[in-house]
């Protein structure tokens, strides 16, 4: 850094934020065009079936409709491509961006109505008469197993892809154990929910054949680019535009089929068309997630130490391979061990499609799941065994000399066949948690009963890889009145991007604050970038930044030297000015009269970077009720380095809060059909206010990344993985007197009171 | 999630607002909307018209006197928390209002709205059975008092006839010496309850119960008084013994249903589980 | 239909279906996008708008009902560029992060704060539990609430 700013580091306030408070965001359902005509999307209300006819007549009858458009519109319809690990043999369970002949989820897109207002598009499309013959429906995963009725029947099976994660040799560790454990676990299927439901506004220049979409997020480019195959355009020739995005959690921003059939609308018809998901529709057309059951055993030594864990978990993936509907799956074979020292894993994960929403990446893909099916079998263990929780993670912790530490081989693997921990001191972050919840202390009311309630401690630890590659992209202009521009590939979701990206650059050039402005995500601003997923911005948007602001500042330096008729090494660049060694100084502003720039790219061949930490939670259990009240929450997780301390913190607890509401009441729930039950945010419930007070976080940066030049490791994440696992365990460390044994997720009240009172 | 379409009419007498109900059998009436809006928002139910009662006067009034507590059925949540005279009046109903919902909900959530949509865990017609209170309607043909136990006949069902509007809800008087308690149990604050349990009861002059009025909520499918449970408890002082066998008789009366949310033998035991703590906290003077 | 009320101060008249609630109608026919959608039937808060001094969702109420009320919307908590101490609160303890509930959340904090000064912490948690938020886990917003307090203290005045 040179100058003497210190943003880096510092609680600095948003600059989002000032809009936002002022309700001047702009999301995408708060643009319009002129001559706009709105969408609405009839969805399949059967899960599986032959999609025989459509007809429309009534449709076009209603006042206001302007035009349905169903796959005969459409002529060959495109199947959605993988964004993530597109491996031989899931192409014949992509997607179509609209039903052809058959539906396979209650909520597949089957027509588009496009009318004056969204209350007339939802009329016509109320007046569609759909002719299903009805299948029947492939209700779970074990249905799925027996493949007898098969969702894709030239394929011949159900099975979209199974993974499988070695290391050393788990059978001998099995044969030769002291004590081996074997149980099953399920965590059940549910969703990112972010607050904004999707949203697409979408223009076609007929006169210059280009088509522009607002309401991009995520991955704006990938996006792009296949969008612009799909329709048949180059790419420079389609701009994805990110405006404000209210929350994505890995859920929005992937390409769904409304990202094509809304564009194609626009061109279809020749007016802008915008389309609003509503709540009810994004409940079965969101990507689902988290759907996953085990059968796991561990093997270990009488003191604790694991010595191997193997078994088979099978996810749920629903009726099509979404973009990145693989990585669950692949993370919950990898990372199956966490933390955790295993020297023999072999762990098979299996995806298997039924007639349910698809189900695709939601913060901390796998890693959630991993964490409670691994925590809980390590607790039991630890019981049976007669050993200490704290000391069982502290026994089996990676330590700091191991690093870095390689964990299971995966297969098929794609880019991250191999990864590897990469910096850091677990235990340090697990003594830490243990001292400042005051372990030894809570542990005391372990199992008892209080006033009417069990008590019950326990503790957690967690990896967070984060940052897969290849790269970001980055470009920095220096103006003449002396601001810099940074347009950055990394995309918005809300976790404050602009601020952070404007402290690095900030701090690198030596210029307030207030001179940076980022611009981010649309592909209108830089030839490439790839996007937020992963919890990679500050990773490698951040470094893309750093790097960029280095360079643009070698320009300065090298614009003065000319200026100056000298030498860069005699150039000093302190405080927005570049000084030559006879005294002689000129602004950074005048030195871009017109205008110096630099473009970027920051790539980290898929080095992944490992935040750590531990969780610990103390909670009671109303045996009458159920009710299980959390008393006392804390997570402690070292990122590496903090760049804005305020908004990590912000990250820590949402994701502590997402990840409660996961172990204790988010559910989707489907009936045998393929019917949604849980239909809207009265059956869907997620935390409240009320629900959690006591939740705390400290944030620690004792151990840098070396992977990238800030030495920074990807945060978004970590606060939610351990999350169910650890109420598992205190919700069973607290029923220890009726033997209680919660193996499934989520902790509803009659679910826990039915642990509490197994008679 | 848009409703289908429907005229709009906010009429400045009852009686104009009973013609139009009459003109039009598929009419519906509409007073805070916080509970028919969403059925209207997932087309659940498409009435031809609304007939708002915004402009109709006389049915704001909260009246407190010797006969009891008189709630107009435009009356809402909030009118009542901010009564005064409430507190005293009529602690039960004051408690329960308090788990109404939530804050905006209950902004503009009203006495004749919760009454006519009839939901089984919604918490004013549950006061209003436990308490045997009276329910007026008005129609083409007059108007007619129904006894709360009457009015509700299943989910989401009541005997109010097309043409019938709610102007009223009577609630008997509450003296002050008596004994109550109001337990709800829901998943997240103001969500519907699982199970909820409202009761009172007056006592002889050998402190033993007099008159019990035991109420349940959520566990069944209308709002009803469990009458095998306040039989139990009528002639008998109130101690441990008793406690749990009304509470045991209670979950074993019941017939609740099962949903996504819960199944009949937790509801039964959730139920068990409110009487015993309403019947404990009813016992410290002042309720609970 | 045509309907009349004040908003943010200022009279104003739209002629909208019956069955156009009050939310589309301010961000559709006003152009004051600040009150969003989060669910469209009453579970999210997002919508939040004041009418006639109370907090209730903009969603559950026709265009039709607000006639002659007088509407407070986010755009409306402050008269100029500067932030109230609402506001500032809110950015001051990172009580937003992705934006899209804070307009509900403002205008809820606001009309609870309005007539209840003293609210604490339970208060202030029971009064926005009808206020959903995914992203910050609520203690922040909490907490600038508790803060923004001192602002709506009734002044003494002789």
């Amino acid at each position: 850094m040179i100058g003497t700013n210190r943003y880096i580091g510092s609680p600095v306030e948003r600059v989002e934020d000032l809009r936002f408070l002022r309700g001047r965001g702009e999301f995408v359902g708060d643009l319009r065009r002129e001559g706009m005509l709105h969408a609405a999307i009839l969805r399949s209300p059967s899960a599986h079936g032959r999609l025989r006819r459509i007809d429309t007549t009534a449709a076009y009858a209603t006042p206001g409709v302007r035009a349905v458009i169903t796959a005969a519109e459409i002529g060959a319809v495109p199947t959605i491509p993988l964004r993530l690990l597109p491996l031989p043999g899931t192409e014949r369970f992509l997607q179509p961006i609209i039903a052809v002949d058959r539906v396979r989820y209650v909520g597949e897109p089957v027509a588009v109505v496009l009318a004056d207002s969204a209350a007339l598009a939802e009329d016509g499309v109320g007046a569609i008469a759909l002719d299903i013959e009805e299948l029947s429906p492939v209700a779970d995963r074990r249905a799925s197993g027996r493949h007898d009725i098969l969702l894709f029947e030239e394929s011949g099976t159900n099975l979209a892809m199974a993974f499988i994660a070695v290391s050393g040799d788990a059978d001998a560790a099995f044969r030769e154990a002291a004590y081996v454990r074997r149980e099953c676990f399920q965590v059940q299927r549910y969703t990112a929910l972010p607050m904004e439901p999707r949203g697409l506004l979408a223009e076609w220049d007929g006169a210059q054949g280009r088509m522009t979409v607002l309401g991009a997020a995520k991955v704006p480019f990938f996006n792009r680019d296949t969008l612009a195959a799909m329709l048949g355009l180059a790419p420079t020739h389609v701009d994805l535009i990110e405006n404000d995005v209210g929350g994505g959690f890995g859920a929005r921003g992937e390409f769904y089929p409304e990202d094509f059939l809304i564009p194609f609308a626009a061109r279809h018809i020749g007016r802008p068309v915008r389309w609003i998901e509503d709540r009810r529709e994004h409940l079965t057309a969101m990507n689902h997630a988290r759907e996953a059951d085990c059968e796991i055993e561990i093997a270990c030594r009488q003191d604790g130490t694991i010595l191997g864990l193997r078994g088979e978990v099978f996810i749920d993936l629903g009726a099509y391979v979404r973009t990145n509907g693989l990585i669950a799956p692949r993370t919950l074979a990898q990372f199956f061990s966490g933390p955790y020292r295993v020297p023999n894993m072999r762990i098979t994960a299996t995806a298997l499609l039924t007639n349910k929403t698809p189900a695709g990446t939601y913060r901390a893909p796998g890693r959630y799941e991993a964490s409670f099916f691994c925590e809980r079998l390590i607790e039991l263990a630890a019981g049976d065994l007669a050993i200490d929780s704290a000391e069982m993670r502290r026994r089996n912790l990676i330590s700091a000399a191991e690093m870095p530490y390689k964990l299971p081989r995966l297969e098929p693997g794609g880019p991250m066949v191999d990864t590897e921990c990469d910096s850091g001191d677990y235990g340090e972050a697990l003594d830490r948690c243990l001292a400042e919840f005051d372990w030894a202390e809570k542990c005391k009311l372990q199992g008892q009963l209080i006033d009417g309630r069990y008590h019950g401690v326990a503790v957690a630890c967690f990896i967070e890889g984060a940052g897969a590659g290849p790269k970001e992209t980055a470009r920095l202009e220096l103006a003449s009145d002396g601001t810099v521009a940074v347009y950055v590939g990394s995309a918005a979701v809300g976790q404050g991007l602009e601020t952070v990206m404007a402290q690095i650059a900030a701090d690198t050039l030596g210029i307030p604050l207030d001179r940076v402005r980022v611009f981010h995500g649309s592909t209108s601003y830089l030839e490439e970038g790839y996007g937020a997923f992963h919890s990679r911005s500050t990773i490698l948007g951040g470094s893309a930044v750093f790097e960029g602001a280095r360079a643009l500042l070698e320009k300065v330096r090298a614009a003065a030297a000319a200026r100056f008729g000298g030498s860069t090494e005699e150039i000093e660049l302190v405080d927005d000015r570049a000084r030559i060694s006879d005294g002689r100084s000129v602004s950074f502003a005048e030195l871009a009269a017109d205008g110096l720039r630099v473009d970027t790219a920051f790539a980290n061949n898929n080095k992944l970077t490992y935040a750590y930490g531990s969780a610990a939670a103390h909670v009671t259990v109303d045996p009458g009720t159920g009710r299980v009240e959390l008393l006392d929450y804390l997570v402690v997780e070292d990122v590496g380095r903090i760049v804005n301390p305020l908004t990590l913190h912000g990250q820590a607890i949402g994701g502590v809060v997402q990840g409660l509401g996961g172990a204790f009441m988010e559910n989707l729930v489907y009936d045998g059909n393929g019917q949604l039950l849980t239909g809207s945010l009265a059956d869907y419930l997620i935390p409240t206010a009320t629900d959690f007070p006591a939740i705390h976080a400290i944030a620690l940066e004792n151990h840098p990344s070396p992977s990238n030049p800030l030495g920074v490791k990807g945060a978004g994440e970590g606060a939610i993985i351990p999350v169910g696992g650890l109420i598992a365990n205190a919700v069973a460390a607290a029923l220890s007197s009726v033997g209680a044994e919660p193996n499934e997720l989520p902790l509803s009240p009659p679910r826990v009171w039915r642990l509490a009172n197994p008679s | 999630m848009k409703p289908a379409p429907f005229e709009y009419h906010a009429p400045a007498t009852l009686r104009e607002a009973i013609d139009l109900l009459v003109s039009d059998p598929e009419a519906t009436v509409i007073a805070g909307g916080q509970s028919l809006i969403p059925v209207l928002a997932f087309r659940l139910a498409a009435p031809s018209m609304l007939v708002d009662l915004r402009r109709v006067p006389g049915l704001g009034n909260i009246a407190v006197g010797e006969s009891g507590v008189r709630l107009g059925a435009r009356v809402r949540w909030r009118d009542i928390e901010h009564d005064r005279r409430l507190p005293t009046a009529h602690p039960l109903l004051r408690e329960a209002v308090a788990h109404v919902a939530h804050y905006q909900i209950r902004n503009r959530g009203t006495v004749g709205g919760s009454l006519a949509h009839a939901d089984p865990a919604a918490e004013l017609p549950g006061i209003a059975v436990t308490c045997d209170a009276e329910i007026t309607l008005v129609g083409a043909a007059g108007a007619r008092n129904i006894r709360a136990g009457e009015f509700f006949t299943g989910p989401l069902s009541t005997v109010c006839q097309a043409d019938e509007i709610i102007t009223e809800l009577r609630l008997p008087f509450w003296p002050a010496d008596r004994r109550w308690a109001f337990q709800e149990f829901a998943q997240r604050q103001g969500d519907f309850a699982l199970a909820g349990i409202a009761l009172f009861y007056d006592r002889d002059r050998y402190g033993r119960v007099r008159d019990a009025h035991v109420g349940v909520i959520g566990a069944c499918n209308r709002p009803q008084r469990l009458r095998k449970v306040e039989t139990l408890l009528n002639g008998h002082p109130v101690d441990e013994d008793l406690i749990r066998e009304a509470a045991a008789a209670a979950a074993q009366t019941i017939d609740p249903p099962e949903d996504l949310h819960a199944g009949a033998a937790y509801r039964r035991a959730l139920v068990a589980t409110l009487v015993e703590r309403s019947l404990r906290a009813a016992a410290q003077p002042r309720g609970s | 239909m045509r309907v009349m009320f004040q908003l943010n101060g200022k009279p104003v008249e739209v002629d909208v279906e019956p069955r156009m609630h009050l939310a589309d109608c301010l961000r559709d026919e006003l152009r004051q996008t600040g009150t969003h959608l989060g669910c469209e039937h009453g579970v999210c808060g997002a919508c939040t708008v004041v009418v006639d001094g109370a907090a209730v969702r903009s969603c559950l109420m026709l265009a039709v009902q607000a006639e002659g009320c007088t509407v407070v919307t986010v755009e409306g908590l402050s008269t100029d560029d500067a932030l109230t101490p609402l506001q500032t609160a809110f950015r001051k303890h990172h009580a937003l992060q992705c934006g899209f509930c804070t307009p509900g959340m403002l205008t809820t904090a606001h009309a609870l704060l309005t007539e209840e000064p003293d609210a604490d912490a339970d208060r202030i948690r029971a009064a926005l539990s009808g206020n959903l938020c995914r992203c910050t886990g609520y203690i922040p917003i909490v907490e600038a609430v508790l803060e923004a307090r001192a602002a709506y203290q009734k002044t003494d005045k002789p």
